[in-house]
């Protein structure tokens, strides 16, 4: 092995060399970038997304105004019930063979699905950094906005907004709201039947199971790690203890769980539970402002903070308007965009811009949104707990079957 | 040539079926996966509580549709009994049909969503008794929905079947002269009830058999009642399939193929059973009915059936209404039996986006289902003229999309049209439909068809007759009111489409109903209530049609 021995060519030229290449890098871009728009004018999007929320669904179409405006690029919505629907999509279009014209321009993604398709190799790019409002994210390897449940993001989706677990309590049911999973135990044996959580398969179930383990097991970094089956039984051990103790006092004594947790909502709006989950801190006061929960609806969450992840937005590596798709995710990273996206009366959801690359007037945007009652503020949330490498989920939900389902 | 087009027509059910086959012994090549193995169904028999689903959904698809069928024929019986003293019961019977059309035609879903909310703890049931009666300020934790059992799942698939079946009877006994066997024997001593199990239901069952067999097969892979009404942990074996196949876990396609090839295969063992079993009973029954005994023992069985009779109807009835009161409702908390405010802001947010769904799936359904009528009839007379053993295969064949649950052949049939390079359009959706709606018209049609008395057509023959003008004058008109059914009930069965219509379509070409299960998912009864309301006018318009054009017809020719 010969010793690295660094040649760095004296102090004057290396300025030179690098104000060149800058300004060659951002010729480049532009000039690319300017391709790209003109690539795109004209075109459709066809972004595959979950059509279960008017409000993001109402958002979508707005985006789609903007940019027909901005770039002369339309945007439709296809509604999906499952995100894994446009997944399979993409994959039947591989399994026929057919890698361009694909159906599906754009997808709402995180997680287990964008796994899925980065390790099938499903994906258009790596592109976020092509993107010119990418400056305004903080895109350092171990930021939020570039691991998505622990898989290097690696360019190739771009983030549009902030998720976070959150509960949502009947503050007028529930005082004082459980702030641990130790509370949550002795709230429960006190309200038989008032709490229960979305099925496992559902991610909401998922995830609630994950919040809890987070807090319960001796040492969470493990759970950043891919799980062992000795790493599984030692980490897991306090949860099942944990949730054999809450189980009979759950909703129909822990038989039957809602489908999801919009039903979980709903059962919360009927009386039929006190505690609903969402992936949301706007959830609470988005279902009072559509009418979908009662007025005394509140958000919670737990004193040692919660687990948060960003939903992303990708492209196949078949789609039809590539051009367009990427001029649409760019809209979605604009300033305005994102302090539109986050005013309660639109969406609520929280940007995922980094807050020190905008200027004075971009930051007084987002001050100047209003507020609500039901809506927690960004202290309100605390610390963001990160998600456990995706294994974890799989095996947690093979064993909470193994346990719970006969 | 008819069999060289259906094959055509049916061609990619192949496809897609055969991906799925492969797929269920672990042959997926856009996975990596290139090997045979039965490691897929390893890991469903591994499954955690695959016995107790395969028990739910065997319990529920049989102990339903039979129920479904006793009702549906004690409820004919009543429709043809005439007491001497007028009941306040037969003062309804001439609004029997306009009140079971809306729940035939209302969506699967849009059904349980209202049945649920009607028997849930905290739905109107219970509301309308607190907390006056019952003392409740918050709903008991009670399972009267989503029970273990399946109870709840069982009755809500008895009051959406129930109708079908009973309409498809009535339209079936046309075919026989009921009035005058009745009176036959009745004046030979026989009961009404006992005239009409011993003399009218063995010639009534076999009209009514295929249709029968389509509640079966309905009721054992429902993903869409089974996840409102049914038990989720483990859900029925349809629901589980569904669940593996959306699973985020790609892999899982494998054990998800493998569930769906399972259930195909319980469907079909679960048709024999039911042959089986209907051959066993016409065997017992035969010494029964001819033991000429006057009063049958199963009195007892008829009243509680005749009482079971209006709180099915009623309780569909009540969902549908429920379902409407939801749509223009803003915030409705329990106790309360109304809503505590009021809003038609889904009504009219319509306005700026249905047009183009409703323009959509009303294109599809009357393309759908009036090819699928032609279809029909064509393979029908071709088979009645020229018959032969080929046909029968192909009659199979036809019925295939009804026996595999959609859910897993789409992902093959999907394959197998972009492999045609066909994606997307309109016409493929189309073609899609097709494949669903055909054999359920050829269902509708195909018994009535033949219980067609040829001697009119021999008279017609004898007395000189050209073959085109006894088909059209004669056969086709004497055949109006199944023709027309049918026709209905495949309208009904395109507006209906879900999956195929996003799959095949791509999402592109966006519905009704795509539209109503998407923002479903978001779990609300309002826009469920507007939607299912919407998805329900369609073809409640064509069965409307179906029913009373044939008496305006019959009346203009007596004139």
């Amino acid at each position: 092995m010969t010793p690295y021995t660094n040649h760095k060519p004296p102090r004057p030229l290396r300025l030179l060399l690098s104000v060149l290449t800058l300004s060659l890098l951002s010729q480049f871009t532009f000039a690319t970038w300017q391709q790209t728009l003109n690539e795109a004018q004209g075109e459709t999007v066809y972004w595959h997304a979950w059509g279960g929320d008017v409000r993001t669904n109402n958002f979508i179409t707005w985006v789609g105004e903007q940019t027909e405006a901005l770039y002369d690029v339309k945007v439709k919505q296809v509604k999906l019930s499952s995100t894994a629907e446009a997944v399979t999509q993409v994959v039947a279009e591989k399994a026929a063979g057919q890698n361009t014209n694909g159906a599906v321009d754009m997808i709402w993604i995180n997680g287990p699905n964008f796994l899925a398709m980065k390790q099938q190799q499903l994906l258009h790019g790596p592109f976020v950094s092509q993107l010119p409002n990418a400056k305004y994210l903080d895109l350092s390897p171990h930021s939020a906005a570039s691991v998505d449940f622990t898989e290097a993001v690696a360019g190739l989706e771009v983030p549009w907004r902030l998720a976070r677990f959150v509960f949502i309590a009947n503050s007028d049911q529930v005082k004082q709201p459980p702030l641990s999973m130790a509370q949550m135990l002795t709230w429960a044996q006190a309200n038989p039947g008032r709490l229960t959580h979305p099925v496992i398969s559902n991610f909401m179930g998922t995830t609630f199971l994950k919040q809890a383990l987070i807090e319960l097991t001796p040492d969470p970094s493990v759970l950043q790690q891919p799980a062992t089956p000795q790493s599984f039984a030692t980490a897991t051990a306090p949860l099942w203890r944990w949730y054999d103790a809450i189980k009979p006092h759950l909703w129909r004594a822990g038989t039957s769980f809602p489908e999801n947790e919009s039903i979980q909502q709903q059962m919360l709006s009927d009386g039929e539970v006190d505690i609903a989950m969402a992936f949301d801190p706007a959830a609470a006061a988005a279902g009072i402002a559509s009418g979908l929960l009662p007025n005394s609806a509140r958000v919670f969450v737990p004193s040692k903070g919660s687990l948060g992840n960003i939903s992303f937005v990708a492209i196949p590596y078949n789609a039809s308007h590539t051009a367009g798709a990427t001029v649409v995710a760019n809209f979605l990273l604009r300033p305005e965009t994102q302090a539109h996206m986050q005013n309660i009366n639109v969406l609520g959801s929280f940007s995922v811009l980094d807050p020190t690359s905008l200027n004075a007037q971009q930051t007084q945007a987002f001050a100047a949104l209003p507020s609500s009652e039901a809506l927690p503020t960004l202290p309100d949330l605390g610390p963001t707990l990160l998600e456990p490498h995706a294994s974890w989920s799989t095996q947690l939900k093979q064993q909470w079957s193994k346990r719970y389902s006969q | 040539m008819l069999t060289a087009l259906t094959t055509v027509i049916l061609a990619p059910v192949v496809v897609g079926f055969g991906e799925t086959l492969w797929a269920a012994f672990g042959i997926l090549p856009a996975l990596g996966h290139h090997n045979f193995s039965m490691l897929a169904w390893q890991q469903l028999f591994d499954l955690p509580g695959f016995a107790t689903s395969l028990r739910l959904s065997l319990v529920s698809g049989f102990v339903a549709t039979t129920i479904a069928v006793m009702l549906a024929l004690v409820g004919s019986a009543w429709v043809y009994h005439c007491p001497k003293t007028t009941s306040i019961s037969s003062r309804f019977k001439p609004f029997l049909k306009p009140l079971l059309v809306p729940i035939l035609a209302a969506p699967h879903a849009a059904i349980a969503i209202g049945l649920a909310f009607l028997i849930a703890p905290s739905g109107w049931f219970f509301r309308a008794l607190s907390p006056w009666l019952t003392g409740w300020e918050l709903p008991p934790n009670w399972a009267t929905v989503q029970d273990l059992w399946g109870l709840s799942l069982i009755f809500g698939l008895v009051v959406k079947e129930l109708p079908f079946l009973w309409l498809v009877s009535l339209v079936a006994l046309k075919q026989i002269n009921v009035s005058k066997q009745l009176t036959l024997a009745q004046s030979m001593g026989y009961s009404h009830i006992t005239a009409w199990y011993k003399v009218i239901v063995p010639q009534l069952y076999p009209l009514i058999r295929l249709p029968v067999l389509v509640v079966l097969v309905y009721s054992l892979s429902t993903v869409d009642m089974a996840q409102i009404l049914g038990p989720n942990n483990p859900p029925t074996l349809a629901l589980a399939t569904m669940r593996w196949y959306n699973d985020t876990n790609v892999h899982l396609l494998l054990p998800a193929s493998a569930a769906a090839v399972c259930l195909g295969l319980i469907i079909i063992a679960s048709l024999a059973v039911w042959e089986v079993a209907g051959l066993l009973v016409r065997h017992v029954n035969s010494a029964l009915i001819r033991s000429g005994k006057r009063v049958a023992k199963f009195n007892l069985l008829a009243s509680t059936l005749s009482a079971a009779l209006p709180i099915t109807l009623m309780a569909g009835l009540l969902s549908l209404l429920v379902l409407a009161i939801w749509s223009i409702a803003w915030r409705w908390s329990f106790p309360a039996v109304l809503p505590s405010s009021w809003s038609f802001n889904y009504w009219l947010q319509l306005l700026t986006h249905w047009p183009l769904a409703l323009q959509h799936s009303l294109i599809m359904a009357f393309m759908s289902s009036g090819m699928g009528l032609i279809l029909a009839v064509a393979w029908l007379e071709v088979q009645d003229r020229f018959g032969g053993h080929l046909y029968r295969l192909t009659l199979w064949f036809i019925y295939l999309p009804l026996l595999v649950p959609q859910i897993a052949f789409l992902y093959g049939l999907k394959v197998g049209f972009l492999r045609l390079g066909l994606n997307g359009s309109m016409a493929t959706v189309i073609w899609a439909h097709l494949l669903f709606v055909f054999p359920y018209v050829m269902l509708s049609l195909i018994d009535s068809w033949r219980a067609l008395d040829q001697r009119y057509l021999q008279v017609a023959c004898s007395l000189g007759s050209s073959y085109w003008r006894r088909f059209w004058r004669i056969k086709l008109s004497l055949l109006l009111r199944p023709l027309l059914l049918a026709w209905a009930i495949g309208i009904a069965v395109s507006i209906s489409q879900y999956l195929p219509t996003l799959m095949i379509g791509a999402g592109r070409v966006e519905s009704l109903t795509t539209e109503a299960v998407s923002l479903a998912s978001g779990a609300d009864r309002r826009l469920v209530g507007v939607y299912g309301l919407l998805q329900a006018l369609v073809p409640m318009l064509a069965y409307a049609l179906a029913l009373f054009l044939p008496k305006i017809m019959t009346l203009k020719n007596t004139r």
